[in-house]
């Protein structure tokens, strides 16, 4: 369920991130507990508090004293914003920089994107043979 | 009742033999400790000694800051699950494993028979069997059921999976994670099968030929290992930095293993001269920790 290289609660961080993202939990939505995410995934209860101290300490989820932890209203809008940002550096970067390595001009890159960007989501690129 | 142990510099030989070679740690009451090591490296003799099964040599170790050789109280909070089921069998020869079951639940005040009855369903324990002529995962899984049922203070489970086939080894993990997560308790648990179990654990400790090698949050521990492969030259001027593991070359491109903390600085370094940063699993990094030559350089 997890890899087994990589902190697990880093892994956990990231689910509930994802979660948050694309609104499988929505703001002031509850939270699993720790107890049940432990017995959820079989891991130590320790191991989901910290990826929930993580998400506290982002601002992503927030403790309700007794209650549990909820999700921040505007987590999702803020979470988006940080992707964004990332995106380019993360994904646009190392592209550019490896079509550099191997020579396609930079040309080439933009008009497959924009080729890309106009094929109907998750359908086939017609218009590829006709550059 | 908080359970915490603290070892003090704790040495046990047999004859000329160094088992366990001054040890000092200190377990978190509370917590699921994982006890690693190779075959030979000390794990049993060093439980012993916690467990006041055996004397130290010298040093000595405190159990809620009371010595525990010697002393009838803090005996009856340890629950030592020895080794193989053998020392089950060795425990109760004649026995069967309802006169096994009902010692316990004379000898330990938290008992819980309904939960033992539970657990001996769950692995299909025959109470009216014979345990000298059960075989060995039976055996170990009889010590789980003892072990759990007695909602001791401190549970001790010594490579108690031996001999238990996986479905039986997955019982034994769902349980005791599910009975630590209802009854909080102290658990320190010994094996070399790190993969099956470091999910439950919080805090492991690797002993390497009688000597505690570390001891860490396992969190952090998978965090600390990393595989570094690119031109030897690069490997090198990075791995210099770090400990390195272990070390492969194929032609002009070198593989180590290092164990550290990778600041993002360093990282960072390593991706702008093109070096490939892997992570590594626990099980890799125990070996490698382990081997008795570290580098081969």
């Amino acid at each position: 369920m997890f890899d087994d290289r990589f902190p697990i609660y880093r892994q956990i961080a990231d689910r509930i991130r994802n979660d948050v993202l694309n609104g499988t939990l929505k703001p002031e939505e509850q939270v699993m507990s720790t107890t049940q995410y432990a017995e959820f995934y079989r891991i130590n209860p320790a191991t989901a508090a910290k990826a929930f101290q993580q998400l506290v300490d982002e601002d992503v989820i927030y403790k309700r004293r007794g209650v549990g932890m909820f999700v921040r209203p505007g987590a999702p809008e803020r979470l988006q914003a940080e992707f964004r940002q990332r995106f380019f550096s993360d994904v646009v970067d190392p592209m550019v920089e490896q079509a550099r390595t191997v020579g396609i001009p930079i040309r080439d890159v933009i008009k497959r994107i924009e080729a890309s960007a106009n094929r109907e989501p998750g359908g086939h690129d017609t218009r590829e043979d006709d550059r | 009742m908080s359970a915490g142990i603290e070892a003090r510099n704790v040495t046990l030989r047999y004859g000329d033999t160094t088992a366990v070679d001054s040890v000092s740690f200190n377990l978190k009451p509370g917590t699921i400790h994982g006890l690693i090591g190779r075959n030979g490296s000390g794990k049993t003799s060093l439980l012993s000694v916690i467990a006041a099964f055996r004397k130290a040599t010298s040093g000595q170790v405190l159990f809620d800051g009371e010595p525990v050789w010697e002393n009838p109280q803090a005996v009856r909070r340890i629950c030592f699950i020895r080794g193989s089921g053998d020392t089950v069998a060795a425990d109760w020869p004649s026995d069967r494993v309802s006169d096994a079951v009902s010692l316990a639940a004379a000898f330990r005040p938290e008992w819980d028979s309904e939960y033992a009855a539970k657990l001996i369903d769950r692995f299909r324990l025959n109470t009216r069997a014979h345990i000298s002529k059960m075989s060995q995962g039976q055996r170990s899984a009889l010590g789980v059921v003892l072990g759990l049922a007695s909602r001791c203070p401190l549970t001790i489970f010594d490579e108690t999976y031996l001999g238990m086939d996986a479905p039986s080894r997955y019982v034994f993990y769902e349980e005791l994670l599910a009975d630590y997560l209802a009854h909080p308790r102290t658990f320190v648990v010994s094996t070399h099968l790190i993969e099956e179990v470091a999910s439950l654990f919080e805090e492991v400790a690797i002993l390497d030929r009688g000597r505690l090698l570390l001891q860490e949050d396992v969190e952090r521990l998978r965090s600390r290992g990393a595989s570094i492969t690119g031109p030897a030259g690069e490997v090198d001027q990075l791995a210099e930095l770090l400990t390195v593991l272990s070390s492969r070359q194929l032609g002009p491109t070198r593989s180590v293993t290092v164990y550290g903390d990778l600041d993002p600085d360093l990282v960072r370094r390593a991706r702008a001269v093109g070096l490939e940063l892997g992570p590594i699993s626990l099980q890799d990094l125990f070996v490698h920790l382990t081997e008795p030559e570290r580098t081969t350089v």
